[in-house]
């Protein structure tokens, strides 16, 4: 058979409709695109893309599935490895990973490895088959905290393999990330609730409103009968450029913009009963994925002009290519190789940004070219919102309670690569708390790594606390 | 889910509730704030912490009707369910090795000072205590107060009870009188804790005050509770909420205060939960 250089294409909603409404943007494949796609792919004996998967999901056996018509199976084989795959098949970064080692993509597109396993999931999901687990409890616990990617994996691993697993999270709706972040146009809140829901039917119990190093101390939790932990509280502190007029009323971090929109629902307001600025011209600050999410957010939020105001230039933004190109056709303007320098008010409120033009210099420690300043390029943007999306910190409010687990002087939880164990005995820790912002795959990798960890730890120990106190809200 | 097992009104549109949330009492202390979301939908908003019981596991929050979300949890009876509470968020108050102690306090925000003043005279320190409110009938915690005080000062705006006029009146008459305290500290709107907190800066009377900005989750993450404090950004939710009342930049805590003024109102409207 000819080899078929382009990938299947999946529908997607109308840029000039979805950019008015927050409903999911990529629509997904029917079986019959979804089994024609799967064709494209070799079977390697090989297979790369394996290597590629930060979760190592069994790729050529599960499109091989598909290929036959039995996607059921298909669904079994991802779910063998991962925990989340409708969430992972929309906002898995596919092009670093296992599609970037497809042997096809050295002749044209990589095989749709994403696009498969989100249509498995979401086939599956829809139609209410389940994944047939036989769970053996062995009666011992452990305590995870916090319910983002990190967390949910390393629970799910747990969980089947007979722990007791309790996720305590500190907002009132486990998620994390998926929850407060990611917006609903690219990842469904359903969708996410059904997954959760998955790992609840696992015996997998959570505690909202808990927030570990305030509410309990991770010695707490170990004091209380938890025979180990997994710290996977993310990293959720946002950071400010310092230029005047970060305290003007319009100006908002990414997280705190992106949690009203898609925690609070306030694109909902008043139905949904926080509120939140909509703004006629918005300038977001920043090249990431997050500073896509909040700039199309903004548009859907009746926006007239928004912009990405970012200091280099398009190559080095570090935003997913799909996001960038989603953001383009909703009709976004970039402003690239600038940097704001000031934002400007009028009675409180932002009522420009003051920016300076860059060009690419000598490259930095990152390998990337540093922009630095025109000068006397200074102008200003005429825009009623600013939104910073410059990267987040991990939260120190868990180390800060927690003496003897060391952490990084920027904040990041120290751990041994291969296991995720950090410097506090029966203490893990993996994703983002561990290496600053990254993406949801890794922080699921980095909980499935300590979860085999957590297990062949307490395999190796007595089950030390016969009697366990159960803590309750 | 969090049961109210007491209410009380204590003064026009404001009500105290027990609530039930043992976690959130073993560890409370004087100073520190929930944040609860009183239903689906609703939105997320912190409350000072007025009092607590480790053994019985409530905690007591105080509090006005001021916006939808107050109007909606006043609605609440004993025995009805708050869907979300979750803390004690924030810094405890300092308070250990004060000696003598200047408590001032205002409106709703007599409130959150209660705690702290009976911490202080539950470990030997002298308080004199100041309180305000707009008439006899706003005024809160008299009785409570009275109990765990040297002395005490109670102003109204309007001079139906007390001394006619302001806290700020009585503080500035204390300190012109002589008395000497280690610490002023001083809870209520942001206007009277401005005004306090220039009166004690010329006498060089350490204040602290306590600052209650929006919020969404009330752990760093949102940025959204950013205060100037002596030129530098803190998040009142964890650096706070008590901050060095000679330093905080009030001006720009009243103007980010006003932010969501336009859709409170707008939303208070269309739910026919105006002023009366």
């Amino acid at each position: 058979m000819a080899l078929v250089l382009k990938k299947t294409p999946m529908r997607e909603q109308d840029p000039q409709k979805r950019r008015n409404n927050f409903e999911e943007v990529a629509l997904g494949y029917s079986l019959e695109e979804a089994m024609k796609e799967a064709e494209r792919c070799l079977n390697c004996k090989k297979p790369l893309c394996v290597e590629g998967c930060p979760v190592s999901v069994n790729i050529p056996e599960f499109i091989q599935a598909i290929v036959r018509g039995d996607i059921q199976q298909a669904y079994k084989i991802i779910c063998r490895t991962n925990n989340l795959p409708a969430i992972c098949g929309r906002v898995c970064p596919q092009e670093t990973q296992c599609e970037q080692k497809c042997i096809l993509g050295k002749r044209g597109e990589p095989v749709a490895i994403g696009r498969l396993e989100r249509f498995a999931a979401d086939y599956c999901i829809e139609r209410g088959i389940e994944e047939d687990v036989k769970i053996q409890p062995n009666g011992r616990k452990v305590a995870i905290v916090g319910a983002g990617p990190a967390g949910l994996t390393a629970a799910a691993d747990l969980a089947k393999l007979g722990y007791e697993v309790t996720v305590f999270e500190a907002f009132h709706e486990p998620g994390g990330v998926l929850i407060y972040g990611i917006p609903e146009f690219r990842l469904p809140k359903a969708l996410v609730k059904k997954e959760i829901g998955i790992l609840e039917k696992l015996g997998v119990k959570f505690q909202t409103n808990v927030i570990v190093g305030k509410t309990i101390t991770i010695d707490e939790l170990l004091e209380a009968g938890y025979e180990a932990v997994f710290i996977g509280s993310g990293a959720g502190l946002p950071k400010f450029m310092g230029i005047p007029g970060e305290n003007l009323c319009g100006v908002y971090s990414a997280n705190e913009y992106l949690t009203r929109v898609n925690l609070m629902k306030a694109y909902d307001f008043p139905s949904s009963h926080t509120p939140i600025k909509h703004g006629q011209r918005v300038a977001v600050v920043g090249g990431g994925n997050v500073a896509m999410d909040a700039a199309r957010c903004a548009l859907r939020l009746g926006a007239g002009e928004v912009y990405i105001v970012y200091r280099r230039s398009e190559a080095e933004m570090p935003a997913r290519l799909e996001e960038i190109h989603h953001a383009k056709e909703e009709g976004i303007k970039f402003e690239l190789l600038t940097n704001p320098v000031e934002i400007i008010g009028e009675d409180g409120w932002v009522k420009g940004l003051k920016c300076v033009r860059m060009e690419l210099g000598e490259p930095d420690q990152s390998g990337r070219r540093r922009p630095v300043p025109v000068e006397g390029s200074e102008f200003v943007m005429d825009v009623d919102i600013v939104i910073m999306a410059i990267g987040t910190s991990p939260n120190p409010l868990i180390a800060s309670t927690t003496p003897d687990l060391a952490v990084e002087s920027w904040g990041g939880i120290i751990v041994e690569e291969e296991t995720g164990a950090t410097s506090k005995d029966g203490v893990y820790a993996g994703g983002d708390a561990v290496t600053g912002a990254a993406t949801v795959i890794l922080a699921m990798g980095a909980g499935k790594k300590a979860a085999r960890a957590i297990h062949e730890k307490l395999s190796r120990q007595e089950n030390s606390h016969e009697k366990c106190d159960t803590l309750t809200v | 889910m969090y049961k109210i097992v007491y209410k009380e009104k204590l003064a026009s549109g404001i009500w105290m509730m027990k609530v039930m949330a043992p976690l959130v009492a073993r560890k409370a202390m004087p100073g520190q704030f929930i944040i609860l979301r009183v239903d689906e939908g609703g939105e997320r908003i912190p409350l000072t912490i007025a009092d607590y019981d480790r053994q019985e596991g409530w905690v007591t929050i105080i509090f006005q009707e001021v916006g939808l979300t107050t109007r909606l949890l006043a609605a609440l009876d004993e025995g009805d369910n708050i869907r979300d509470f979750a803390g004690p968020l924030g810094k405890p108050s300092e308070l250990d090795g004060l000696k003598r102690v200047l408590c001032i306090g205002g409106g709703v925000g007599v409130a959150p000072l209660y705690p702290q003043v009976k911490y202080l005279w539950d470990n030997g320190c002298k308080v004199d205590v100041i309180i305000g409110a707009r008439s006899k009938d706003h005024l809160i915690l008299e009785k409570e107060m009275r109990a765990v005080c040297d002395n005490i000062y109670i102003t109204t705006d309007d001079g139906s009870y007390g001394q006619k006029g302001f806290v700020s009146d009585v503080a500035k008459e204390l300190l012109e009188q002589g008395n000497q305290y280690d610490r002023a500290i001083v809870i209520g709107p942001l206007i009277m804790m401005k005004v306090v907190s220039q009166i004690t800066k010329q006498y060089d009377l350490p204040t602290t005050v306590s600052m209650n900005p929006v919020m969404i989750d009330g752990t760093g993450m949102c940025g959204g509770c950013r205060v100037t404090v002596g030129g530098e950004i803190r998040y009142a939710c964890v650096d706070g909420p008590d901050f060095d009342g000679h330093l905080v930049d009030f001006d720009e805590a009243m103007r980010r205060q006003q932010m969501y003024k336009e859709e409170e109102d707008h939303i208070c409207k269309i739910m026919g939960m105006e002023d009366a």
